[in-house]
């Protein structure tokens, strides 16, 4: 874990007083609504449909026990006692008062947390695999890349008023597990041909309205060259990028429109002019905060555990669970354990303050007091003892987080849709409930395999539809609620975007077509093949004709 | 319109001078890019400080072989959202290496004159009323800082810590 020092925690009361001060100035009139949103946003805070929201960052997704704890506070304290984890690695609270912002704040940077460029047209948390530090096949901890990423952004003045928000993600691992090719930048660490670690280097990914894999403008960037050559990438944007049409602000358009190759130039040639200055990293600045990361103290265990095989071979609910939720600790004798945010019938990603607090006291007891928040808004425990799995599987399951469906077609990615957003179009977390339900016989979930479904409940699509396996979109006709579907969509190093299937559907057939779709793919699929495999060997064909079959099409 | 200079407010001894208005004998004068363009010949041997004036779309590259003739370049936000003029200001100052006085003009509001102040800005144009002491403050209110820009704070820890303020290519 990064540990603040005194500066950092200066820094914050400093912010804190800054936005306390705003704040007062909004409330007495001093600031215009129109003056105040960008400084709110900034901080994190949104007016939605019905309230404020906070959004707190989890940088990298990484969280101690204690600052889970704190996350709970402030849901008991100043919120209806629950949060919500988002596909950005941050937690949401859907109903803060104004006036308790700058306490909520005051608390969270007593844990050494913030909301600091949530939002706004600035540079976004930075998010990394959330696997980081501990997956068997990563090259070296993208959280170190990260939190430099995430000092050097921190009110950088040149870049806090760009074009358009800002998303930076890294990845350590060559399985991408933080959707690096479609952020506005996307960071992949790599080796070259003589050995050495840098990165290679994606600029102008992205869902919304514009759906875009990002292009490789880079193929190693040496780790010396990071933040220049970020500056560089932000300083060409902050000049060219669109001003005057907010759907054509971000960075992928300005990439589109002259080209991978022209922007490739313009970055060179402004990195060129800036390369081995100040913003040079130092080896030892790097070994600086990569000790802050360093693994806790494992113990020194064999890679089998015999307790461990004993429980999986005698109990089959805990095999399924383990079977979805561990994934390959690069320690031996060590799992990283999943935690789905995911039950039936629940709202994706959220969670109640006793659940925190509880989780807190499990990280505390069998994970070296660290949790990760992922992508798809699950959780993990990232450092368990396998003879430690199966008391975590219990207590799991006894605060209804060990449902056994990780990655699989209940593990829906839904955004907050029209209950809670002022953009949406149509209710996404209903969805996401009904299609948990359909599928909540958990002999036929695992039969299915590996399924990403995501919805969206507009085009900005927060809920990642593009890039689901099926990907849901809410759209309005003529005040009715519909959904397109999209079919073969990933985000990972394959990353592809989904393809439109045909006419969109009403509220209330939505979840049927989503089983035909499942049902089609059952019928086709060739043993052992997962519903990715067989949508991008049959094509769009088989799925259309049964859905639309019966209709006109 | 009043000036922020040197931690005081102040009456601001420059006029703009639109495009068709007669230029003064010998006060300090500023003018827009295109009658710079037009008019350089002339502008270029006037008797009085000349300054220039850039929208954000008039990025400085246009007159950084011109840099000699001004003494002042105001950079305009014409909304405060609109940043293109801190990566301008950063630019003139450190890469084409302009020292003189480099003015934010248009929608200047006390929340970004910290942002403004540490991309090289250092006189801001305000209203006549603004409450001088809150918007002081704002150079003040925060003090820890992560990154090298155009001002001398020393950016904390993260980068190298034997570097003194501003990148190398400066001046």
């Amino acid at each position: 874990m990064y540990i603040y020092d005194q500066r950092d925690h200066a820094m914050l009361a400093q912010r804190t007083a800054q936005f306390r001060g705003q704040v007062a100035r909004r409330l007495n009139g001093a600031l215009s609504e129109a003056e105040f949103r960008p400084l709110r946003l900034l901080n994190g805070l949104y007016l939605q449909l019905h309230a404020y929201m906070l959004r707190v960052a989890i940088p990298y997704g990484t969280l101690s026990a204690r600052q889970m704890r704190g996350l709970a506070a402030v849901a008991r304290s100043y919120d209806k006692g629950y949060g919500h984890f988002t596909t950005r690695q941050n937690i949401q609270f859907n109903w803060p008062k104004l006036d308790d912002v700058p306490r909520i704040l005051e608390d969270l940077a007593g844990v050494e947390m913030h909301a600091i460029q949530t939002s706004g047209n600035s540079i976004r948390n930075v998010t990394a695999d959330a696997y980081a530090g501990v997956a068997a096949d990563e090259i070296e901890d993208p959280r170190i890349y990260a939190e430099i990423i995430r000092q050097w952004s921190t009110l950088h003045p040149e870049f806090t008023f760009l074009p358009r928000k800002f998303k930076i993600a890294v990845t350590g691992a060559p399985r991408d597990r933080a959707a690096v090719r479609v952020h506005d930048i996307g960071l992949q660490i790599r080796t070259n041909e003589a050995g050495e670690v840098g990165f290679a280097v994606i600029v102008g990914g992205g869902l919304g309205r514009t759906p875009i894999v990002g292009p490789l403008i880079r193929e190693f960037l040496p780790k010396r060259d990071l933040l220049s050559y970020l500056e560089a990438i932000l300083r060409v944007y902050n000049q060219l990028g669109r001003r005057d049409n907010m759907f054509k602000a971000r960075i992928k358009i300005l990439v589109q429109s002259v080209g991978k190759e022209q922007f490739t130039e313009m970055v060179e040639d402004e990195w060129r002019r800036i390369a081995g200055g100040t913003l040079d990293l130092e080896a030892d600045e790097i070994a600086r905060i990569a000790a802050s990361f360093a693994p806790p103290p494992y113990d020194r265990l064999e890679p089998v555990d015999l307790a461990f095989e004993f429980k999986l071979a005698a109990d089959p609910r805990f095999a399924q669970w383990c079977r979805t939720s561990l994934a390959a600790h690069r320690q031996p004798g060590y799992a990283i354990v999943d935690v789905s945010l995911k039950p039936a019938d629940g709202v994706p990603g959220d969670v109640t303050a006793a659940q925190m607090e509880a989780l807190a006291d499990l990280a505390e007891r069998f994970s070296s007091s660290e949790i990760r928040a992922t992508h798809w808004q699950n959780l993990v425990l990232p450092h368990v003892r396998l003879s430690d799995v199966h008391a975590v599987w219990l207590a799991l399951a006894a605060l209804g987080l060990a449902t056994p469906n990780i990655g699989l077609a209940s593990d829906v990615i839904a955004c907050p849709g029209l209950d809670y957003c002022n953009l949406a179009n149509a209710r996404s977390i209903p969805v996401a409930q009904a299609i948990s339900r359909r599928f909540a016989d958990i002999k036929r979930l695992h039969d299915i395999g590996d399924l990403r479904i995501n919805i969206s409940g507009c085009i900005n699509a927060c809920g990642h539809h593009h890039v689901g396996n099926i990907g849901l979109l809410g759209v309005d006709k003529k005040g009715e609620e519909y959904y397109q579907l999209t079919l073969g969509g990933s985000d990972d190093e394959n990353a592809a975007l989904g393809e439109l299937v045909g006419p969109a559907f009403p509220y209330d057939e939505i979840v049927d077509a989503v089983e035909t779709i499942v049902n089609t793919y059952m019928d086709r699929r060739e043993p052992g093949e997962q519903f990715l495999a067989t949508y991008r060997r049959v094509g769009l064909g088989p799925f259309k004709e049964r859905l639309y079959g019966a209709h006109q099409g | 319109m009043a000036l922020i200079k040197d931690n005081a407010l102040r009456p601001d001894p420059w006029v703009f001078v639109a495009d068709e208005a007669e230029l003064p004998e010998s006060d300090p004068a500023i003018v827009s890019f295109e009658r710079w363009q037009r008019d350089r010949a002339r502008l270029g041997v006037r008797n009085g400080p000349l300054g220039l004036r850039l929208r954000s779309d008039q990025p400085p590259e246009g007159i950084a072989d011109d840099l000699a003739a001004f003494d002042l370049i105001a950079l305009e936000f014409p909304k405060f959202t609109d940043g293109r003029a801190y990566s301008y200001a950063r630019l003139l100052r450190e890469r084409y290496g302009f020292e003189g006085e480099l003015r934010a003009v248009g929608n200047v509001l006390r929340d970004q004159l910290f942002f403004m102040q540490r991309c090289g800005f250092d006189t801001f144009e305000v209203a006549d009323d603004v409450d001088i002491g809150a918007w002081l403050e704002a150079f003040v209110e925060i003090d820890v800082i992560y990154q090298p820009a155009d001002d001398d704070r020393r950016p904390f820890r993260t980068l190298r810590t034997d570097a003194a303020g501003p990148t190398a290519e400066r001046r």
